[in-house]
C-alpha cells in the first residue's frame, strides 16, 4: 500500500539503503549472529551493542541448537513468518524442527522496507516477500559459510569438503556437527565475502508445493499467543470510552459510579477518551458502562453517510479538482462518439473487522525505559509516537512487534491509535503498572479508519465501428493519507491510494483521463486490504464489462484485444479462461463472469460461477490465476488467493458501514456482516511459472473477485449492480 | 462471590461477580487464554468451548450458569477426535492468522464428535457461527472431510 510512496519520509535513510547493505556477523548469547555489518570506526561500541540487545541481526544461531529467524516484516496471518523462514532454511541448510520466527524492531537500517526505499520498517502493500527475498536469503548463505568455515577449522579439512544438509554439517571423513555445535566458533570466523546464492534450479524449499507452514500446530491448539494474551506481573486492563462522533472531544465526565464496580482501579482521561482500568476485562467493561461523560462536539462531523454519498455523487457530476492520467484528447474523443456509455458506481465505508479486536500493552521500567507490546505494522513510527507521550527517547522504547489476529490495513495507523492510548493509560497511572489497553468489537467497529466510501463516474465512447475509443473515469472520495505522516505522497493533488487500479488501466483505449476530487469529511479513513483496488478494480472491470456488452463481445476475447500491449495481464487472464473452461458452456443454471486487475505488482484473474437463487447471486466456484513473480510458498499463496476471494467476495456481497448524524451504526458482526462459511464458494488457484522476483500475495487476491461476481450476475439477465453492497439492491 | 468450576478436568474455586461471563473467568482468572475473545455477543465463536460437550459460546454464559457443569477448553480438549482435527488442520495449513481457530476446532471436534460423516450442509449449519475473517472456509471444510475420513480409517 505504501510501496514506491513512503521514501519522502526520510531521504537520509534511503541514501543508506542505496549504497546496499554490507552484511556483518557477531557472537550474541554465546552463538552466532548474523546482521548488518557495524561502521568500522565504532565496531567496538557497536558490538557491546549488539551483544546487550540480541534483535541487533537476521539470523541468530545458539549453541542449544535453535535457530531464531527476526523478522523485519509484521504476521497478520498472510504468512510473511513462514516466508521468511523459507528464505534462510533454503540457503542455511537449516532443519525445520529447529527454526523458530520473532518480530524484530527498531533499527531501521536492518530492518527498513527496502520497497519503501528503507526509510522506515513497516509491512504493507504486499510486499513482505519483495523486501526480504535478498537480504534473508543473503544472511542465510552467511550464516552457513561461517558454520562451515568453523567446522573445517575444527576438523582441519577444506572448507569444499563439508556439506550442509538439514541442521547437520558433515565432511567424508565422518565428522559431524550441528549448528549449535559449531555457533560460538562461527562468531569469530572472518566474514565471508560475496556469498554465493544458490541457482533457482538447486532450491529445494522455494517453490516447494509440499511445504506446510512452519506455526500452524499452534494455531490449532490455542497456543499461538496474540497481543490480547500478553501477561505482565501486575498488569492492568483498560477499555477507553472514545467519542459518539469523529472529532469530538471529551467535555467533563463522572466517575463514581465506575469506580465503584468492583475490580476498577482507576479512570482517567486521556487524550483520545477517558479510560477506565481494572484488574481484568470485565471490570473495566463494566466500569466504562457505569460512566457518564459529557462531550464537546462542536468540531465534530455530524453528516450521515447518505448525505456523504449524495454530497459525492453530485461531485462525480462536476469538473473533477486534479487528474491521475490523460491520454489522447477524451473530451474531444467523447464527443464526436459515436454512442456514449454513462455510469455511475457507488462504494460504502468498509471495516477492517479483524477478529482480534485492537488493542496493545505498555510498560514503563524502573531504569526509565518504556516496552510497547502490540501488532506494530509500522513499528518505526509507533516508536516515535510512543517516546513522545512517555517523555523518553526513541531508543529508551522497545517496541516488540507479535503476530496479530488479523490486520488487513487496521494495525498501520498514523497516529498509532491503540499504541497511543495504551501508553497514555500507563502514564495516566503513573506508570505503577503495566497496562493493556483491550478495544471491544464495538470500539473496534466504531473506532474509526475505514476503507473510504466513493464515487465512479464513467463515459465511454465507441466511434462509428463501434470501437471504444475513449474512457473517462472520475473518483470522488476522502484522502487517506491526507493529514497523516504520508501526506507527502500526494502528488499534483492526487492521493495515489484513491486513483491506484484506475489510472493505471493496462487497456489499449486512444483516449484516457481519470480524474479525482477528494472530499473533505471527518471519518477517519486508512487503507484496507488491497487499498484503491477495493474500488477501482469493481468499478473498472464492472463498467468494462458494461462497454463491451454494448457492443456486443465477448468479455473474454474483447479484454484480449484490449492487452495486446500488456502479455503479463493477458497471459494470467488467459490462465484462469483456460483453467475455467471459458469457452465452453457453465453448467445448467450457471453463469459466469471474469475480471483481471494489477495490484501490488502482482496480477490476478477471477473468474466466477455464479447462479441466481430467489433474486440473490450463489457464488459456486471460483477460479484464480495469479503472476506474482517467483512463487516462494505455493501453498502460501493459494491460501491468501482463497482468503482474499472470500474477504473481498464478503465485501461486496453484504459489508457496509453506514454513519446517521454523524454516529456509526453497526457495532458487531451481527450488523456489520463479512462472509461465513456457507457462502463460501469452491476457490480453485493457479499460479503463473515465473522467475522474476517475488510481488505480493496478501492483497491481490482481494481485487477482482467483486467484479467477476457482478459480471456473472449481468450474464445471468440479473441487473449491473452499481452500488454496493449487493444486498441493498437485490434478493427478497 | 465464589463459584466452584470443573475446568479441563480440574476442580476451581473462582471469587468474581456473578455475571462475569465464562470467557474472562477463562481468560483473565485462570489464565487460560487459547480462547479467544471476537465479539462478546455470541456472534463470532472466536470462545467457543465444551460445556457438557457442547459447543457453547463461553462470552455469553454467566459463571454463576457454569457452576456443575464440566467446561472444556482447547487448552483442555483430547481424545481421539481432537487429535485428528488439529493434526489435520496443521498438514493442510488450515490457519491463516489463526485466531478464530481454537473455536473452529472447538466447533469441529463437536461436530465430528456427534456426526461421523458430516455432509457440507451439516458443516454449514455446525460453523456457520464461526466467522473467520481471513476465510479460510474452504480449508476448514477440506480439514472436517478430511478428519472423518482419518477417523473413520
Amino acid at each position: 500500500m505504501l510501496n514506491k510512496m513512503i521514501p519522502e519520509l526520510n531521504p537520509e535513510k534511503i541514501e543508506t539503503s542505496r549504497r546496499g547493505f554490507l552484511l556483518g556477523a557477531s557472537a550474541v548469547a554465546g552463538g552466532l549472529m548474523v546482521g548488518l555489518r557495524p561502521a568500522p570506526v565504532s565496531a567496538a561500541a557497536g558490538k557491546a551493542a549488539e551483544a546487550a540487545n540480541p534483535l541487533t541481526g537476521y539470523i541468530h544461531i545458539s549453541p542449544d541448537n535453535s535457530v531464531t529467524i527476526l523478522s523485519s516484516q509484521f504476521d497478520m496471518g498472510q504468512g510473511p513468518y513462514h516466508g521468511l523462514a523459507t528464505l534462510v532454511v533454503e540457503e542455511l541448510g537449516a532443519d525445520w524442527a529447529q527454526i523458530d520466527v520473532k518480530g524484530a524492531a527498531g533499527n531501521t537500517k536492518l530492518y527498513g522496507n527496502i520497497m519503501w526505499g528503507g526509510a522506515v520498517q513497516g509491512t504493507g502493500g504486499s510486499t513482505s516477500m519483495a523486501t526480504s527475498f535478498d537480504r534473508y536469503r543473503q544472511a542465510g548463505a552467511t550464516a552457513r559459510e561461517m558454520l562451515i568455515a568453523a567446522a573445517a577449522d575444527t576438523w582441519g579439512v577444506e572448507a569444499s569438503q563439508i556439506t550442509v544438509s538439514s541442521g547437520k554439517l558433515s565432511d567424508s571423513a565422518g565428522n559431524t556437527a550441528s549448528f549449535g555445535d559449531m555457533a560460538a566458533k562461527a562468531a569469530s570466523m572472518p566474514l565471508p565475502e560475496n556469498v554465493k546464492l544458490k541457482d533457482a534450479a538447486e532450491w529445494t524449499q522455494i517453490g516447494n508445493e509440499q511445504l506446510r507452514r512452519f506455526d500452524s500446530a499452534a494455531k490449532a491448539n490455542g497456543t499461538h499467543d496474540f497481543t490480547i494474551d500478553v501477561k505482565l506481573d501486575g498488569m492492568l486492563t483498560a477499555v477507553v470510552a472514545h467519542p459518539p462522533k469523529f472529532g469530538a472531544k471529551v467535555k467533563s465526565f463522572d466517575a463514581t459510579e465506575a469506580m465503584k464496580v468492583r475490580g476498577v482501579t482507576d479512570v482517567v482521561e486521556i487524550p483520545r477518551g477517558v479510560a477506565v482500568v481494572g484488574e481484568h476485562m470485565w471490570a473495566a467493561i463494566k466500569g466504562r458502562e457505569a460512566l457518564t461523560i459529557k462531550w464537546d462536539e462542536a468540531e465534530a462531523e455530524t453528516r450521515g453517510s447518505a448525505e456523504i454519498m449524495a454530497d459525492y455523487k453530485s461531485k462525480a457530476g462536476d469538473k473533477q479538482q486534479a487528474t491521475a492520467r490523460t491520454e489522447g484528447d477524451t473530451e474531444a474523443a467523447l464527443a464526436s462518439a459515436a454512442k456514449v456509455i454513462e455510469a455511475t458506481y457507488e462504494f460504502p465505508y468498509l471495516a477492517h473487522a479483524a477478529m482480534e479486536p485492537l488493542n496493545a500493552v505498555a510498560r514503563k521500567n524502573a531504569d526509565g525505559t518504556l516496552e510497547v507490546w502490540g501488532g506494530h505494522q509500522i513499528p518505526d513510527v509507533y516508536q516515535g509516537i510512543s517516546a513522545k507521550i512517555a517523555g523518553v527517547k526513541p531508543e529508551q522504547v522497545t517496541m516488540h512487534v507479535l503476530k496479530t489476529g488479523g490486520g488487513f490495513g487496521r494495525r498501520a495507523v498514523g497516529d498509532g491509535d491503540v499504541v497511543a492510548e495504551a501508553v497514555s493509560v500507563a502514564k495516566a497511572i503513573d506508570y505503577r503498572a503495566p497496562v493493556k489497553v483491550q478495544w471491544t468489537r464495538e470500539d473496534d467497529m466504531r473506532g474509526g479508519r475505514y476503507r473510504p466510501a466513493y464515487v465512479h463516474s464513467f463515459k465511454a465512447g465507441l466511434d462509428k465501428d463501434n470501437k471504444l475509443v475513449a474512457w473517462h473515469n472520475h473518483i470522488v472520495g476522502q484522502s487517506i493519507v491526507s493529514g497523516t505522516p504520508f501526506a507527502g505522497l500526494i502528488k499534483d493533488g492526487v492521493d495515489k491510494t484513491s486513483v491506484e487500479g484506475a489510472s493505471n488501466i493496462p487497456y489499449g483505449i486512444a483516449n484516457i483521463n481519470v480524474g479525482l476530487t477528494t472530499t473533505d469529511v471527518k471519518v477517519p479513513v486508512l487503507w484496507w486490504r488491497a487499498v484503491g483496488s477495493t474500488h477501482t478494480a469493481y468499478a473498472v472491470e464492472s463498467f468494462l464489462d458494461e462497454v463491451i456488452a454494448e457492443i456486443g463481445a465477448d468479455p473474454y476475447a474483447y479484454r484480449m484485444e484490449l492487452l495486446k500491449d500488456h502479455p503479463r495481464h493477458a497471459a494470467v487472464l488467459k490462465l484462469a479462461a483456460d483453467k475455467a473452461g471459458w469457452s465452453t458452456p457453465a453448467p445448467e443454471g450457471r453463469f459466469r463472469g471474469l475480471a483481471v486487475h494489477e495490484s501490488f505488482s502482482s496480477v490476478v484473474a477471477h473468474i466466477a460461477e455464479v447462479s441466481m437463487e430467489n433474486g440473490s447471486p450463489v457464488v459456486h466456484k471460483v477460479t484464480v490465476a495469479v503472476d506474482c513473480g517467483t512463487a516462494i510458498n505455493p501453498d502460501t499463496i493459494k491460501a491468501q488467493m482463497e482468503g482474499g476471494t472470500g474477504f473481498g467476495l464478503g465485501s461486496i456481497l453484504a459489508e457496509e458501514l453506514t454513519l446517521v448524524n454523524g454516529e456509526v451504526e453497526q457495532g458487531n458482526y451481527d450488523s456489520y456482516t463479512p462472509l461465513r462459511i456457507d457462502a463460501m464458494p469452491h476457490v480453485e488457484v493457479h499460479i503463473v511459472p515465473s522467475t522474476n522476483k517475488p510481488t505480493g500475495v496478501g492483497e491481490p487476491g482481494v481485487p477482482s473477485i467483486g467484479p467477476a461476481v457482478a459480471n456473472a450476475i449481468a450474464a445471468a439477465g440479473g441487473r449491473r449492480i452499481r452500488v454496493l453492497p449487493m444486498s441493498k439492491s437485490m434478493g427478497t | 462471590m465464589a463459584f466452584n468450576l470443573n475446568v479441563n478436568g480440574e476442580q476451581k474455586t473462582f471469587d468474581v461477580d456473578e455475571d462475569m461471563p465464562l470467557l474472562w473467568v477463562i481468560r483473565d482468572v485462570a489464565g487460560l487464554t487459547g480462547t479467544k475473545f471476537g465479539c462478546g455477543l455470541a456472534q463470532c465463536g472466536a470462545c467457543t468451548v465444551h460445556v457438557d460437550g457442547v459447543p457453547t459460546r463461553s462470552c455469553q454464559m454467566q459463571v454463576s450458569d457454569a457452576e456443575g457443569t464440566t467446561i472444556t477448553t482447547i487448552e483442555g480438549v483430547s481424545g481421539k477426535v481432537a487429535e485428528t482435527v488439529q493434526k489435520v488442520w496443521a498438514d493442510l495449513d488450515v490457519p491463516q492468522c489463526g485466531y478464530c481457530q481454537s473455536g473452529q476446532v472447538m466447533a469441529a471436534v463437536a461436530l465430528l464428535s456427534e456426526t461421523p460423516k458430516p455432509t457440507d450442509e451439516d458443516i454449514n449449519d455446525a460453523l456457520s457461527g464461526n466467522l473467520c475473517r481471513c476465510a479460510t472456509y474452504q480449508r476448514i471444510r477440506a480439514g472436517i472431510h478430511e478428519a472423518a475420513k482419518r477417523l473413520e480409517a
